[in-house]
């Protein structure tokens, strides 16, 4: 039994860090008034960037870094057309999943199957062999640690310091800030590109260590349930904690229940995680007024100054 | 340095040349690409948009490919003209063709005459219902219909596969993830013998007429449009905003099961676990590439279909990834997006030295602002 809870636990958190780490890039993208839809194709550039400089260099720590490099490249893509262009920020953000998927098929195309770079679990001496938290607390890679890391770093962020004061301004009421003598662009760009780096970074997590390889559209979605949890969150860093791992047991229940061979199609069960999202989203937001309490105002509009 | 000054008003002449603009700069940045992977630009962008219009049956295999694209693409860009996000339209598109086949199925041996149209209406509802589900749940529970209809797209995908692989897959079929052969009462019917080109490829045009129809001439079309421009204006207008969403929900999803019971009624001929190369999200760009007008999404539909044939062309005489055809697509949106500053907007040569300027309202908006200091100053 404790050998039961203790994978599970173990596997949980792989399956749940990706959705941790993509949707704590959003909120603060979208608590900075930008609206990002393109998470999914961010994630699967930073996994197919990750997963290639993995494999050419054998260096994870390169991995990782290239995966958040192509995440955030990729927002600099968005940035452009949205801050500096105007552009609808729904629409570009679909179009940054429609290139992202492209884009990562192509530069994807001769790394299918093959084995890469894997991001090794670090067993924290002594600590780890503590029975079931041992492994579950301190038997990750770092890349798990670093989620909650980056999680705290953000709460912190966003409500212990002047800059995050300024971003949640710039979020609620551009024109306010920008008269005030803010640089609502600038904020804009550094938060959007955070949220790049972080898909990225969670599409990097993706390839160099939960599955681990490559595959064409290997995300599955879950940039968009990234992108659904914040919603679920509210707006509010540590509600994602709880989203994320929610999301993440359903997602290695579902594989689990295939695993041992109950007598569900694999297909049905695999898209529980989907309708889960749908169920959770209705709840959550059929109390209007929480939304309204919690939705960063400026949320998805354009920013116009005459500078 | 320059910048952007509003006009005032938007452009009518870069309306209609920021598209034009933008398949230039993609075309551009296509052949880019197709130097960065090794080939020499110039007739890898002929193979990839020309070639495939040249060859015998280039213009009907266009038309095949372009009807899904025409019809979605205008029943999308009523929904966007309303506002509503439904970008689910391959899952409305996916189910369609799975009531659309569960019907063909069921009743193989029934005449054509009895068969066909309940094939069609199948096709149409299944869209419509997946539709509706993501109406429902923003009118009534505010479940934003972007992530409502894209996770319903996933779950359609998953249940055709479920279908294919398990209670509908055909017993004679060795054991691949198909269902049996519609029979030849099931099959849409071919407008031009052994060219392929079915009552699909027909139908698509007309639907985006009747869509242009309904969007300008209408009473409901004016509606439509003044929710999606100016939703404050039609709640003193007394429209009714929840039926409005309804209306644009069912109609796009309606046609989206259209456009999927004619794929595989048509080209397909049998369900399979890929009845779609990405036709619903394709349709998407269709729908702003047709400047979100009906009769545009025509010209659009065409354009992206060449992207597809595109693909393949590059894929057997290239041996390129035919991945080529989304990447051309994504910068195809890109470029769209980046062009269509230019409608309301001007680019102005200004003298780096000014530091500051008089601050303007933006052109949506009438609060006067008045002198401020510019956006770097703390």
């Amino acid at each position: 039994m404790i050998f039961f809870l203790t994978s599970f636990f173990v596997s949980v958190m792989a399956a749940s860090t990706p959705l941790l780490l993509a949707a704590t890039g959003e909120l603060v993208t979208e608590r900075a008034g930008v609206l990002n839809l393109g998470v999914e194709g961010m994630m699967l550039v930073g996994a197919v960037s990750g997963f290639v400089v993995g494999h050419l260099t054998g260096s994870t720590i390169l991995g990782v870094s290239a995966a958040m490099i192509g995440g955030a490249a990729l927002s600099l893509v968005f940035s452009f057309l949205t801050l500096t262009l105007l552009s609808n920020q729904t629409a570009a953000g679909l179009a940054l999943t429609i290139f992202g998927r492209g884009f990562s098929a192509l530069m994807g195309a001769g790394y299918v199957g093959i084995k890469g770079a894997i991001l090794p679990k670090l067993f924290i001496p002594l600590l780890s062999e503590i029975p079931f938290f041992g492994p579950v607390l301190f038997g990750q890679d770092a890349l798990v640690y670093l989620s909650f890391i980056i999680l705290a770093g953000v709460w912190w962020f966003l409500y212990r310091t002047h800059g995050g004061l300024v971003l949640r301004a710039v979020g609620d009421s551009h024109d306010a800030a920008h008269a005030i003598g803010y640089p609502v662009v600038q904020i804009r760009l550094m938060a959007t590109m955070f949220g790049g780096a972080m898909a990225g970074l969670a599409g990097g997590y993706m390839s160099l260590a939960y599955s681990p390889l490559w595959a064409e559209n290997m995300t599955a979605g879950r940039g968009w349930i990234a992108l659904a949890l914040v919603v679920f969150a509210t707006w509010r860093p540590l509600w994602l904690l709880g989203g994320a791992y929610l999301f993440g047991a359903i997602m290695y229940l579902s594989l689990y229940v295939q695993g041992i061979g109950v007598q569900v199609p694999s297909a049905l069960i695999s898209a529980l995680p989907y309708l889960v999202t749908i169920v959770v989203l209705a709840i959550i937001s059929r109390d209007r007024r929480k939304i309204r309490l919690n939705q960063p105002a400026c949320l998805g509009k354009s920013f116009y100054a005459a500078t | 340095m320059f910048r952007f000054e509003p006009r005032g008003e938007a452009s009518p002449f870069w309306t209609y040349a920021s598209p034009v603009l933008a398949i230039i700069l993609t075309v551009l940045g296509t052949g880019i690409i197709f130097m960065m992977l090794g080939q020499a630009p110039l007739p890898a962008v002929y193979t990839f948009l020309v070639a495939p219009l040249v060859d015998g049956g280039g213009l009907a295999a266009l038309a095949i490919k372009a009807a899904p694209l025409i019809m979605m693409g205008a029943g999308l860009a009523l929904c966007y003209r309303t506002s509503v996000w439904n970008i689910g339209a391959e899952g409305q598109f996916t189910v369609g063709a799975i009531t659309a086949g569960g019907m063909a199925l069921a009743m193989p041996d029934a005449p054509s005459w009895l068969l066909y149209p309940a094939i069609l209406l199948a096709g149409v509802l299944g869209g419509a219902i997946v539709a509706a589900i993501s109406a429902y749940l923003r009118t009534e529970l505010n479940v934003s219909e972007i992530l409502s209809s894209l996770m319903l797209t996933y779950i359609a995908q998953l249940v055709l596969i479920y279908l294919v692989t398990g209670p509908w897959r055909d017993p004679m079929g060795f054991g691949f993830p198909q269902t049996a052969m519609f029979t030849s009462s099931a099959a849409t019917p071919n407008l031009v013998e052994g060219t392929g080109v079915h009552l699909g490829c027909l139908v698509a045009p007309m639907i985006a007429l009747v869509m242009w129809v309904i969007l300008s001439k209408s009473v409901l079309g004016f509606q439509l449009r003044v929710v999606g421009e100016a939703p404050r204006a039609a709640r003193f207008g007394g429209f009714s905003e929840r039926n409005l969403v309804w209306v644009a929900m069912l109609v796009s999803g309606g046609i989206a099961g259209l456009a999927g019971t004619f794929e595989v009624t048509g080209p397909i001929g049998q369900l399979t676990t890929e009845i779609s190369p990405g036709y619903g999200f394709t349709a998407i760009i269709v729908a702003f590439l047709g400047r979100l007008h009906p009769i545009g999404a025509i010209f659009a539909g065409l354009l992206l279909a060449l992207s597809y044939l595109g693909g393949n062309a590059a894929q057997i005489d290239l041996g390129m990834p035919n991945a080529v055809t989304s990447i051309f697509q994504g910068i195809l949106l890109f470029c769209l997006l980046a062009c269509d500053i230019l409608i309301l907007y001007r680019v102005k040569i200004v003298r780096p030295q000014i530091t500051t300027a008089e601050a303007e309202p933006a052109p949506p908006k009438s609060i006067p602002v008045g002198n401020q200091s510019n956006g770097t100053g703390q």
